[in-house]
């Protein structure tokens, strides 16, 4: 079809105001552009989709999937150190359900479900159509999904990974973990970081060259700089896991000795390439989070967010020094004490940025008028536990109080306060705070408050007598204790905070399922929040916003007047056209139109996923993996589209 | 018979009640806790412990309130109509931009301090003090400590397993290393944790300062038995460690009587002299634990039961059951050989 088929004008403009266009050509817009955008029915359909939108709810269900099972392992381990000498579970068993925990929590839970939240939301908060590369985002979740079916399919074999989340050498080698547990542990890794480097490789991309004409870097809300920011980190800390687990792969598959220390390997090598990558995964799940809570503390105050700059650059520097902690996990390994002391002083100065965030949101506060609904509550529990976890967090990084908490559950408080504080209750709150767009229906608020507070008691009934334990002398990592080391009443008090955590967990599931048959309908913008995604429908249709909106402000829909947010019009409705602007500025650049729907992601999943999971077994694996992707790799790259996909538009500054 | 231990309160409320009190600062005095400091590394840290404590729960406090009182502030206006938001005078900006300046400049001035702190706290406890300091080796095994007590007449040589005596008072220099997998190698009463690596050497050091048996365990998740890699140090006056050592360093006594010669005839025709040492015997293979003076020896299987007969005997019958994954396998005995090897075993003081 030819441009001359439209009828608005070929070049956008971006310039008309909203209540300029009759109602009649937004009708015959929306019907075209539903045509154009709607998905595939059917199983086949479902399975070629590359709406980022539905991709990235397949990724939140997943994600919340494995949280649930991270967290039944967990209710395993707490029965199991209920009471000393307790007969639950084995050994055997016990170091393969806390590894299955860290392993899922980490590499299934945490990272994916920030990255899903970011492909959902970013689009629709940039004010664009799809993600930059839509058959490459699919290819993310279905290589995400193996790679934790794998690992699930494995341990309810039996040979689920047991050397730990952080597998560390010579315990993971093959001469202390023969057999086939690691080598699926290794391999889920490599599954999760092809599908974590392609969400920010996404990420990236849409942001610089996709926002909405005016939305300017500076302009840009701070949920979005924090995907943007995390995505460069995993850019940047995924390729020393490439490279460990697929040294370590070697060591155990084809022979290899680079962390044999009997062949001249070394076991402390290992250490540094996980941390490079594992300490700068914590903030890699924790900026995300911060993002939410700039976004949900901007809409339950009704006031912008107070330091805009600084909170940028907050986010900016932790990602910086979050590359310069990974030695305090390395404390007790004999390297020299002075280079470990300025791992204590960046570990001590990441308490910095994150001091800036915290006054700035409590000056937000100060300034606006809190609304104590749900997600606001789980922000205010935010605050309460993650400082608790964040001072905790530079009492570790000293080095001497370190070696005295270092691997015991201590440190196992510390984290759970930081992870579950920092990253779960944001998490929670942005999930309170976009339910209704996600779904068109309200969350109730009553089974809201019982999740919250279920859940607050319970973490802190939980976790913090797990900082006693580990001044009590009580490691990390052990199936179980004897009467006389006096843990017990500690640890029957944690197991039994954890039945808070199920209840809660339990209420939130009904409260979802119930919300979605018989929610309030929640309208375009419930909350009277600023930013774009509620400038559409609730749920958003499959081609986002109407028009491509223009933005004036920080907070384009509190800084236009009511129903005259300004928006593009002249683009496509016969084909997956969006608008390319200029990294910087967001100066119309091109028009450009996305790959559309197709099987092959899916399929070079299945192949590609097939060999890396057939290469646990045999070499061979890689040979025919190699040939039967490079044969789906043709098809992708085979040019299918009209030469006019990408042609520039006027360059009119706004 | 276990080592003797301060009393530990065994029902939960008790227990509880004991560490809250703990945690509010009187010090729980148990035999595996860094917050009952035994020596000069473990008291720095304890010391530590409780000044970042305090400063931590300050900060806390100060910024909980800020945030409570924002709330209160922001909870008291009047709620904003749909599509306003509020917005202050530049004045008040002004204030909030004061007040966000002043915790920010609080928080580096803390941080410093903190550092600061810690770097001088921690290059005093690395330090060893000057007085010539005992050196033991410890290598680590999945799941025991091998101790060896080097000497510079290597006759004077001696090797003993998850007990480490040592004189009140006196420094003592570790150098550890592992035969397998990482440790680490940890008592928190005395000194905080080291790790044994394969391939590397590592040295720490420690003193106790009175006697008494503190327990250590493995730190560092070194597989099945990570749970159960107990170990202990016994602080004794001089002339008691010097005695000890005396004892350590002769080889077994010969077998008494009959029953203990046929418990020693037992031993060395069954599959122990495959792992393990007798010295003065030729049992001197070096897999599994030295057994010399095993009676000697408060604890079994890395500090996991009592060395008495009735454990020792299931031990030795079936291994699994007690320390499942552990690497000695069970040893099949007529009842006869099994009364005459205890009773060797028990002979071996």
């Amino acid at each position: 079809m030819t441009a001359s088929a439209n009828p608005l004008p070929a070049i956008p403009d971006p310039d008309t105001r909203r209540d300029l266009i009759s109602p009649r050509d937004e009708e015959e817009m929306r019907a075209k552009l539903s045509a154009t955008w709607r998905e595939k029915s059917g199983f086949y359909g479902w399975l070629t989709s590359t709406n980022h939108k539905s991709i990235a709810k397949r990724y939140l269900v997943t994600a919340i999937i494995f949280f649930i099972l991270g967290g039944l392992e967990a209710g395993v381990m707490r029965l199991q150190l209920s009471r000393p000498e307790n007969h639950f579970v084995g050994p055997d068993l016990y170091n393969q359900i806390f590894t299955m925990h860290g392993s899922t929590m980490m590499f299934l839970f945490a990272v994916p479900v920030m990255e899903a939240v970011g492909l959902y939301l970013v689009p629709l908060m940039i004010g664009t159509r799809n993600v930059a590369f839509p058959r490459m985002n699919a290819l993310g979740y279905w290589m995400y999904l193996f790679g934790g079916v794998l690992l699930y399919v494995a341990f309810f074999m039996n040979t689920g990974p047991d050397a730990g989340w952080f597998a560390y050498v010579p315990l993971s080698g093959p001469q202390y973990s023969p057999g086939k547990r690691v080598d699926i542990w290794a391999q889920m890794i490599t599954f999760t970081e092809i599908a974590a480097l392609i969400g920010a490789v996404e990420l990236v991309t849409t942001i610089f060259k996709q926002r909405a004409p005016g939305m300017s870097l500076n302009r840009m809300p701070l949920f979005v700089w924090a995907e943007l920011i995390t995505s460069f980190m995993i850019i940047f800390a995924l390729p020393a896991i490439v490279v460990s687990s697929t040294m370590l792969a070697a060591d155990r598959l084809v022979d290899t000795h680079f962390f044999n220390p009997a062949e001249g390997g070394d076991a402390i090598l290992w250490q540094h390439l996980f941390w490079f990558f594992g300490h700068p995964e914590v903030y890699i799940i924790f900026i995300p989070a911060l993002g939410m809570v700039s976004s949900v503390v901007e809409a339950f105050t009704q006031r912008r967010i107070f330091g805009y700059p600084a909170m940028i650059l907050s986010m900016v520097s932790t990602a910086f020094l979050g590359f310069g902690l990974w030695v305090h996990h390395m404390f007790a390994t004999p390297l020299p004490q002075l280079g470990q002391s300025f791992f204590t002083a960046a570990s001590a100065a990441i308490s910095i940025p994150s001091g800036v965030q915290i006054f700035c949101w409590i000056a937000t506060i100060w300034g606006g008028r809190p609304r104590f609904s749900t997600a606001f509550k789980f922000i205010i529990g935010f605050f309460f536990l993650f400082i608790i976890g964040g001072l905790t967090g530079v009492m570790v990084a000293s080095i001497p109080y370190d070696l005295q908490v270092h691997d015991t559950f201590f440190v196992v408080a510390h984290f759970h306060y930081v992870l579950i504080g920092g990253a779960v209750f944001p998490l929670w709150a942005g999930f309170y705070y976009w339910f209704p767009k996600l779904s068109g229906r309200m969350l109730s608020e009553r089974a809201g408050n019982w999740n919250f507070w279920l859940f607050f008691i319970g973490m802190n009934i939980t976790f913090f007598p797990m900082h006693i334990l580990g001044l009590l002398g009580m490691p990390r990592r052990v199936y179980t204790y004897l009467p006389e080391m006096g843990w017990g009443g500690l640890n029957a008090l944690a197991s039994f905070g954890a039945v808070f955590i199920v209840a809660s967990v339990c209420v939130f599931l009904f409260n979802v399922w119930n919300s979605l048959r018989r929610g309030i309908p929640a309208g375009d913008n419930p909350w009277n929040a600023p930013t774009l995604e509620w400038a559409t429908t609730s749920p958003p249709p499959s081609y986002n916003h109407l028009f491509i909106p223009v933005v004036e402000g920080r907070d384009p829909i509190w800084d236009a007047a009511p129903g005259e947010l300004a928006v593009v019009t002249g683009l496509r409705t016969d084909r997956h056209e969006g608008l390319i602007t200029s990294i910087m500025d967001a100066i119309p650049e091109r028009r450009y139109e996305f790959k559309r729907e197709t099987i092959l992601p899916f399929l070079l999943a299945v192949f590609g996923g097939g060999t890396i999971v057939i290469a646990i077994f045999s070499p061979w694996g890689v040979t025919v993996g190699a040939i039967t992707s490079f044969v789906i790799l043709a098809g992708w790259f085979w040019p299918t589209i009209s030469p006019d996909h990408d042609t520039p538009v006027s360059r009119e500054p706004l | 018979m276990m080592p003797a231990r301060p009393r530990v309160p065994t029902n939960p409320a008790s227990m509880l009640a004991a560490c809250i009190g703990a945690a509010l600062g009187a010090g729980c005095s148990g035999w595996q806790s860094a917050l009952d400091p035994k020596g000069p590394r473990a008291d720095a840290v304890a010391k530590l412990h409780w000044s970042l404590v305090t400063v931590a729960t300050v900060v806390y406090v100060i910024v909980i309130s800020a945030l409570i009182f924002a709330l209160w502030r922001g909870y008291r206006r009047p709620v904003p109509d749909q599509g306003h938001f509020h917005q202050e005078t530049p004045e008040q900006a002004d204030t909030m931009k004061r007040g966000v300046i002043v915790a920010v400049a609080l928080t580096v001035i803390v941080m410093l301090a903190f550092v600061v702190t810690s770097v001088s706290v921690g290059s005093a406890v690395a330090r060893v003090p000057g007085n010539k300091p005992l050196r033991i080796d410890v290598v680590g095994h999945q799941w025991w400590w091998e101790v060896k007590y080097p000497d510079p007449d290597t006759h004077n040589n001696f090797e003993t397993a998850n007990e480490i005596h040592v004189p009140v008072g006196r420094p003592v220099l570790i150098k550890m290393t592992s035969q397998d997998v990482i440790h680490s190698f940890w008592a928190p009463n005395i000194s905080g944790k080291k790790d044994l690596i394969p391939g590397h050497e590592t040295v720490t050091w420690f003193r106790a300062d009175s006697a008494g048996v503190y327990r250590g365990q493995c730190a560092e998740f070194c597989g099945h038995e990570h749970a159960k890699m107990a170990f202990f140090i016994v602080a004794e006056p001089r002339l008691e460690f010097e005695s000890w050592m005396q004892k350590q360093r002769g080889e077994a006594p010969e077998p008494p009587d009959s029953l203990t010669q046929a418990g020693q005839k037992v031993f060395l025709s069954g599959p122990c002299v495959m792992c393990h040492t007798i010295s003065g015997t030729p049992a001197a293979a070096t897999v599994g634990p030295n057994l010399t003076h095993l009676a000697s020896r408060r604890t079994i299987a890395a500090g996991t039961l009592p060395n008495n007969t009735g454990n020792l005997a299931g031990w030795i019958l079936d291994p699994q059951s007690i320390k499942p994954g552990v690497k000695m396998p069970p040893t099949q005995l007529d009842p006869s050989s099994l009364r005459a090897l205890l009773a060797y075993l028990e002979s071996l003081k």
